[in-house]
């Protein structure tokens, strides 16, 4: 950042022309002058005015006022060893006899006159002047499109994106992004994968932007760029496979409300803007940071459109069970993303059951075809409960660990039904896992519970996992940092 | 005027590394058989490793611990001391 100017000791006014206030304090300054006080004046606009005293500053360029955070004229400032020890704005007699130290001052004058707002925060202003004062804050290359190029082209034409248009990151949006965080911008995130590049908070913030992300929704972002590059959570194999799955993020704690997430109606769909957005950022980490593209070392068959953005809340106001973070270890109250690695959803609907037995039958019934009816022990899940199925289990006191329980038990599946050729079906386990026992559907740690979705629809969604436990990827929690 | 874009990528150029020289014959070569742990994979390698050794090659079989993580430096490393080439399945 650059410096401050430094300002002359004694008194410093900053004043504009077209400010009425101004105009009447002017012969105030000349007054001050008058009477042995060292005034120096800051002129925005005009650098003639006011005649009524010398010596005057010419800061057209802004450059006193924007450092100094002038945010009203007339600003009165006392210096004292070129420190700023006293500070009024616009016309308040009493304060300015104060921290001149002269009285009476300005005795035509009313006694109070509210000042104007400073050029150096007109919003028509102020992000050129952020960019030009604070722009070597930013690290990253500098691209100068041409007159004739549209910006958003040029990100296609770049590679930049993911198929949808972005917003462009210039260094104004960059500057406004970083303030969404308190971390340094050169501070590095996390290193991502398939290139294994260390990624900066900087170029985290630069794809937040493109992705339509607001300032506030930037911690969150860094949390799942940081949950994503672990080895517990393996982005690398996830974005290689040729499997369908990509991250899916879920936030907890008071977060998820400060930035108006959904958690409730088309909790998984379309149509708020910190949802769509934030998934979309990693993603777009991924791609331009770490290389990772489809058709380059991304070469899924099918793929999903959970990979443009797959990201919601938990609805922990109205679910009856402790939240994903708390059975991750964190405390109630804290604000976190958990990155589990899905696609989906897909649907399990029942509209009958009014027991938690009956209910829970029907989700391990569906439970059991995740990947395959006859594949076990290999792949996890996560199980978002309805608002409407979860009542059923809480009128009959159901815990989410009773539940759990219920469907461990309903899903450990004879290996006979499991074994390759059972069913005239070759694809199964191995004779020598599957025979004469029974076999869970899921290791310890590949399932998980959350309550999101609307109020109204006796259904519930499973997000279907990739390869589990430490093969593959499993439920990485971070907890968000301001 | 003119737009100004910050770059959102890593800012690397693409490295361009030579192969390593091919050797002139299999033969009295030790090959090594990288398994990436799928599904059938030994299926593959094991035909593989049967024509290598016809032709007077001895091979070496590895194994990466998990498909879906990159092969750990040390494993590496291994089989550039222990052998003379390397064939590794990449997919199923």
């Amino acid at each position: 950042m650059v410096e401050p100017p430094r300002l002359p000791e004694g008194l410093v006014a900053v004043v504009k022309r077209d400010c009425p206030t101004c105009g009447l304090v002017a012969p105030v300054l000349g007054e001050l002058a008058a009477r042995g006080r060292s005034v120096a004046v800051y002129t925005q606009d005009d650098p003639e005015f006011p005649p009524t005293v010398a010596p005057r500053f010419d800061d057209r360029e802004l450059t006193v006022s924007w450092h100094h955070r002038i945010e009203t004229v007339p600003t009165l400032l006392r210096i004292e060893n070129g420190i700023e020890v006293a500070r009024t704005e616009g016309w308040s007699r009493s304060a300015w006899e104060a921290l001149a130290g002269i009285s009476p001052l300005g005795a035509d004058l009313p006694a109070h006159r509210p000042g104007c707002g400073s050029l150096s925060v007109d919003p028509v202003r102020a992000d050129q002047l952020r960019v030009r004062f604070e722009g070597d804050r930013l690290a990253a290359r500098r691209i100068d499109l041409g007159e004739i190029e549209d910006e958003l082209e040029a990100a296609y034409d770049r590679g930049w994106t993911d198929g949808l248009p972005v917003v462009p990151p210039t260094p104004a949006r960059v500057l406004r992004m970083l303030d969404g965080t308190r971390r340094a911008p050169d501070e590095v995130v996390a290193v991502v994968p398939p290139d294994l590049v260390p990624v900066t908070v900087e170029k985290v913030a630069i794809n937040a932007v493109m992705a339509g992300c607001k300032p506030d929704y930037l911690p969150v972002v860094l949390a799942a760029v940081q949950a994503a590059c672990t080895d517990r959570f393996n982005m690398h194999g996830l974005l290689c496979t040729t499997y369908f799955s990509g991250p899916v993020i879920v936030v907890n704690g008071p977060i998820a409300a400060q930035l108006g997430m959904n958690s409730g109606v088309n909790c998984l769909g379309q149509g708020n803007r910190a949802n769509a957005t934030i998934g979309r950022a990693l993603q777009l980490v991924i791609r331009n940071v770490g290389g990772g593209r489809p058709g380059g070392i991304d070469r899924a068959t099918f793929g999903g459109p959970g990979k443009y953005t797959f990201c919601f809340a938990e609805d922990e106001a109205g679910s009856p069970w402790e939240p994903l973070s708390v059975e991750q270890g964190f405390a109630r109250g804290t604000s976190t993303v958990s990155l589990f690695p899905g696609h989906g959803p897909s649907a399990i609907v029942d509209q009958i059951s009014r027991t938690p037995g009956s209910l829970a039958r029907s989700l391990a019934a569906k439970l059991r075809a995740t990947a395959h009816p006859k594949l076990v022990m290999g792949m996890g899940a996560m199980l978002i409960v309805s608002p409407e199925h979860a009542r059923v289990f809480a009128a009959a006191g159901w815990t989410k660990a009773r539940l759990r329980a219920a469907l461990d038990e309903l899903l450990l599946i004879p290996g006979e039904e499991l074994v390759r050729g059972a069913g005239e079906i070759e694809e199964g386990m191995p004779a020598a896992l599957a025979a004469g026992r029974r076999l869970p559907k899921f290791l310890p740690g590949d399932f998980s519970i959350v309550h999101a979705g609307g109020s109204a629809g006796m259904f519930s969604a499973i997000i279907e996992g990739w390869v589990s436990g430490e093969r593959g990827s499993q439920l990485t929690t971070q907890e968000v940092i301001p | 005027m003119t737009v100004t874009l910050l770059d959102p990528t890593a800012e690397r150029g693409s490295v361009e590394r030579p192969q390593a020289p091919r050797p002139a014959s299999i033969d009295g070569q030790v090959v090594a058989l990288l398994n990436i742990s799928k599904p059938r994979g030994e299926v593959f390698l094991g035909q593989l490793a049967a024509g290598l050794a016809a032709r007077g090659a001895t091979v070496r079989h590895y194994a990466k611990p998990t498909f879906t993580k990159p092969a750990p430096p040390d494993l590496r490393r291994r089989i550039a001391e222990e052998c003379d080439a390397v064939i590794e399945a990449l997919a199923d």
